[in-house]
């Protein structure tokens, strides 16, 4: 692999590995309200449509997940060799196959959400 | 004449049972798995929201209504804490130390940084979700 797709690849899992330490573990804790039955007010309906469809809104959730997909699937990569996987490039190509396809399917979502 | 190289063996899959250093290793780099777990519930969550409408969405909010799920998400909850957000902070000043003049600022204030901003952004999400 080219010094140039390495720094890429490392800025993204750097950069996804700071924002999901930041906000997943809120993102976490209102999924458990959820599950635990006390949906918080703005996971009704007509407030996370409201800010899913706003710009700002879309802007936040398309980085959050699209960073969070690559972090995710860049260390994924390194596991499947730490688990004894020593076809790279298949495993390479699995996980950014599927950070290419959640990013792809996030952005769709977005747009539908006017 | 060849040469003939020592080769430690090593168990392909299962090396980092031998120590403690690497079974913490392993915990860590595992988490990678929450991140995207969750990053496909969001997924799955907007994929509900771009339908458009209420009712599938409530119908996925009642779904998700389940003691099972309560404590999946608090034992994924607390995982992620300590193998991904305090070990990303702790980290940190490892991975980028910030040099100011001549001095180094030590990565106590650099973790401890983390912190604060850490539980102010969490508050802030929580007030924007309705929490609190």
């Amino acid at each position: 692999m080219t010094i140039a797709k390495k720094s890429v690849i490392w800025g993204l899992f750097a950069a996804g590995g700071t924002l999901s330490s930041f906000v997943f573990p809120a993102i976490i804790f209102l999924f458990l309200l959820i599950s635990a039955g006390m949906v918080p007010g703005g996971m009704q309906y007509t407030e996370l449509h409201a800010f899913a469809a706003s710009w700002l809104g879309k802007f936040v959730l398309f980085v959050v997940i699209f960073l969070s997909l690559w972090h995710a699937a860049h260390r994924l990569r390194v596991v499947f060799h730490d688990f004894g996987v020593r076809n790279d490039k298949a495993a390479a190509y699995a996980v950014y196959l599927a950070a290419t396809i959640g990013t792809m399917m996030t952005a769709f979502y977005l747009f539908q959400i006017n | 004449m060849s040469r003939q190289p020592y080769v430690r063996p090593m168990p392909k899959s299962t090396w980092y049972m031998r120590n403690k250093r690497y079974r913490v290793y392993i915990l860590r780099e595992i988490s990678c798995l929450l991140v995207a777990g969750y990053s496909g519930l969001m997924i799955y969550a907007l994929s509900v929201l771009a339908t458009g409408s209420p009712a599938d969405w409530q119908a996925f909010v009642a779904a998700q209504k389940n003691p099972l799920l309560v404590l999946v998400h608090a034992v994924a909850l607390a995982y992620f804490l300590f193998y991904q957000t305090f070990a990303w902070f702790k980290l940190a000043p490892k991975a980028m130390p910030l040099q100011i003049g001549e001095k180094r600022l030590p990565g106590g204030i650099v973790v401890a940084g983390h912190y604060v901003a850490w539980i102010v952004l969490s508050a802030f999400i929580f007030w924007l979700a309705g929490v609190l």
